[in-house]
């Protein structure tokens, strides 16, 4: 072969890449097309990566916190995040941890009082317990230590965690709160909750609001008159009521699981209204369409017309509002968990660990149990900012 | 669909203009909504299980107090407690029709009305000064992060704007709680100074009076943060994505290719388009203050409707808690309507659209 030919057949190559790239291009489906300019939105890129963190780290919670929901260590109330050291006395020896408990201070009467003085001069409140770091001997940090025993998925039995350390000091990422338990971890698993009440929420709000949306657009008339009606009042009353009475309404020690199911279908009750107004402008867009005419004339059933014609033409727009619902529901979530109305102990959520929050005192004190309000801001965040790109992404004149 | 009957009817009605025909069409669909709305409020607050009553006497006798049947008896009877719900709720309903009588709070221990008449002045001045300042505040910045797009501002405001709606209300109230207190040493915490407190329980003071009062001012500055940042949020997110819209159309090409000013094109034509989504949001934004300020004037301890409503839902102190429900809920009604007349005003499609729907 020569060098021309060698080149020609190269040319010939590139051409063929070139043409299939383009041929993928026009024969790429509305949601290939969608999931590339997706890609493009750097907003929306992020957040998925971040959102993916956050899920994977639900998902695997039980393996990656080193403690669990029950457990609480009575000399470690409010402490702050554990630090974690490299040198030990001046020698490098890797990651280590020095354990910190509340001790009480021995002191005479007279050094007692001075301390007051000094305590009251500053403005801090008196108190003869302390924190003491013992930092004679270093507690190492190790992967996969043996720790309190799960189940993980309720299928596996293990008792590893990912991190730890071997002779059971207690390392407190974010500090522990009012009782001893340790903050990540409580945080891990409280986002098990946290982020699956809104998707299981938002599934159950997409049936109802596609189903009433659908035909209140599609029927018009005196259904849609009624619809509209309940939907206005539902807008209208304030949901804190709602919630009250719906949390009320709920048996008292059913297990977490059905606990958890009920205020799912509280929080979806209450946010399908949003959905089905998208639905039902869509419907009535579309509704007198050439094809929809046709269908019918044609004798395909409503039902049929509706599923199988008019809901794929715009599921893409629905998606993206879920995707926009989403927030509220994290939200919702945590105001109905933050009143206590909400998930209740001994299962955990962001809003139970926000509890912790609600004096002023308490935040001055132990400022780290404002971390979970960090979570939720960037939870929100990232699905605001992903149903931002969805948008544009599902949006053909973009 | 009877285009006969609709072009003859305008000459013998009354509301012959296209404007007063809507507001009369809107104000007799208000009527439905608030009895519907009603009847739902009274069924979820029977919601939950046991009565004001059973909670009382079971507090008594956990206190060692001996009540007997017939007493137990005779508080039903006289409360109407006896009665199955829908009887109980006619009789309210009737009673507040007729009478103008909102039933018995049973936690104060006196008739509802007067209860919510203290708080509902200061609630209705806390939620339009909320409003006010999250519509003056976010229109411009909004118009601002439209016209500079992609400028610095903008995406400060951005930012902002994503935050602010990302933040739950009441976190934020803590938040800038913890703030004062680090920076003040107090926690601003209430509506009211002690000395206003005072003065407000002796009756030295009329709300009016506490409303011009600086005290007053300097503690409403973290409810009106909280409250209204949500609101604000919205409103600057909306406003830059229609100015955005409207600042591409054809007609502002056209505008300026013949000389118009841009602050004409801009504040004359492109806003009062754009302003269309923001008002028609304004009961949406109405609901949003009654709802988000519930929890965080729990937070804050303002003494307004909202925690007051929490209060009588706790206690199942249900007519109190049924009637600012109801109080609530016509003040959203009553904003969708002010904003459908508001738009109808300002877009005339609206007003004919409701003719031909005839």
């Amino acid at each position: 072969m020569t060098m021309q030919e060698k080149k020609a057949l190269r040319a010939q190559q590139r051409a063929e890449k070139q043409r299939k790239k383009e041929e993928s291009y026009y024969l790429a489906s509305q949601w290939t097309l969608m999931a590339r300019k997706l890609g493009r939105h750097h907003l929306a890129r992020v957040s998925l990566v971040i959102l993916a963190i956050l899920y994977l780290s639900a998902l695997f919670a039980d393996f990656i916190a080193p403690s669990n929901l029950t457990a609480y260590n009575s000399k470690a109330q409010s402490l702050p995040p554990t630090q974690i050291h490299l040198f030990h006395e001046g020698e490098f020896i890797g990651p280590f941890v020095y354990e910190s408990a509340w001790e009480t201070k021995k002191m005479s009467v007279k050094e007692m009082q001075a301390a007051k003085k000094a305590a009251q001069e500053a403005g801090i409140p008196f108190s003869t317990k302390q924190i003491v770091t013992d930092t004679t001997t270093p507690h190492k940090l190790r992967l996969f230590v043996e720790g309190p025993a799960y189940k993980w998925l309720g299928l596996i039995e293990s008792n590893i965690h990912l991190f730890g350390t071997e002779s059971g000091v207690g390392v407190y990422l974010y500090g522990t709160d009012t009782m001893g338990r340790d903050l990540f971890s409580r945080l891990l698993l409280g986002s098990q909750v946290s982020l699956t009440i809104p998707f299981a929420g938002t599934a159950i709000s997409f049936v109802l609001g596609i189903l009433l949306g659908s035909i209140s657009g599609y029927f018009g008339g005196k259904i849609d008159n009624v619809i509209q009606r309940v939907i206005e009042v539902l807008n209208s009353l304030p949901s804190l009521p709602l919630w009250m009475a719906l949390s009320a309404a709920i048996p008292p020690n059913i297990p977490p699981v059905q606990m958890y199911l009920m205020i799912t279908v509280i929080l979806s009750l209450i946010g399908w209204t949003g959905l089905a107004r998208v639905v039902r402008g869509k419907f009535m867009s579309l509704k007198n369409e050439d094809f929809v005419v046709a269908a019918r004339l044609a004798g395909v059933s409503d039902m049929k017309i509706i599923l199988k014609h008019l809901v794929p033409g715009f599921m893409s727009y629905l998606i993206v509002s879920l995707t926009m619902g989403i927030p509220g529901m994290i939200i919702g979530e945590t105001s109905m968990s933050f009143l206590g109305l909400g998930i209740q102990a001994p299962a955990t959520s962001w809003g139970v660990l926000l509890k912790e929050a609600q004096s002023v005192t308490n935040i001055a004190q132990n400022p780290w149990c404002l971390i979970p309000l960090i979570y939720v801001v960037i939870a929100v965040l990232a699905f605001n900012f992903l149903g931002d790109g969805m948008r544009d992404a599902a949006d053909p004149y973009k | 669909m009877e285009a006969s009957a609709t072009k003859a009817e305008p000459r013998r009605n009354p509301f012959s203009s296209p404007m007063a025909r809507f507001i009369y069409k809107r104000v007799l669909t208000f009527i439905p909504i608030m009895l519907i709305m009603s009847l739902l409020i009274f069924i979820i607050i029977q919601l939950p299980p046991g009565d004001y009553l059973t909670t009382y006497i079971a507090g008594l006798k956990a206190e060692g107090q001996v009540v007997e049947e017939a007493e137990i008896a005779m508080l039903k009877e006289q409360f109407g407690l006896d009665q199955p719900w829908y009887v109980q709720y006619f009789k309210w309903i009737w009673n507040i029709i007729t009478d103008f009588n909102f039933g018995y709070s049973f936690d104060f221990g006196r008739p509802v009305w007067p209860v919510i008449a203290e708080v509902l002045p200061m609630t209705i001045a806390v939620s339009l000064i909320t409003m006010l300042f999250g519509y003056l505040v976010g229109i411009p910045l909004g118009i601002y992060s439209a016209v500079r797009q992609y400028s610095l501002g903008d995406y400060v405001l951005t930012f902002i704007g994503f935050l602010g709606m990302a933040m739950p209300n009441f976190l934020f109230a803590i938040l800038l709680m913890y703030g004062t207190y680090i920076w003040t040493g107090t926690a601003f915490i209430g509506l009211y100074t002690e000395e206003i407190l005072l003065a407000v329980n002796s009756g030295a003071m009329q709300w009016y009076h506490v409303l011009v009062h600086p005290d007053f001012w300097a503690r409403m500055t973290i409810p009106i943060l909280v409250m209204g940042t949500d609101g604000l949020c919205g409103t600057l997110r909306s406003m830059r994505a229609q100015m955005l819209d409207e600042l591409g159309c054809q007609y502002v090409l056209a505008a300026r290719a013949k000389g118009v000013s841009e602050a004409r094109i801009i504040y004359k034509y492109c806003l009062r388009a754009a302003l269309n989504p923001t008002v028609s949001g304004l009961s949406g934004m109405l609901s949003k203050i009654f709802n988000g300020s519930t929890i965080s004037a729990i937070v804050l301890n303002l003494q307004i409707m909202g925690p007051r409503l929490y209060d009588a839902l706790k206690a199942q102190d249900m007519y109190l808690a049924g009637t600012i429900l109801l109080v609530m809920g016509f003040l959203i009604v009553l904003g969708t309507l002010l904003s459908d007349i508001v738009l109808a005003w300002l877009d005339p499609r609206i007003r004919f659209e409701g003719r031909s729907a005839d």
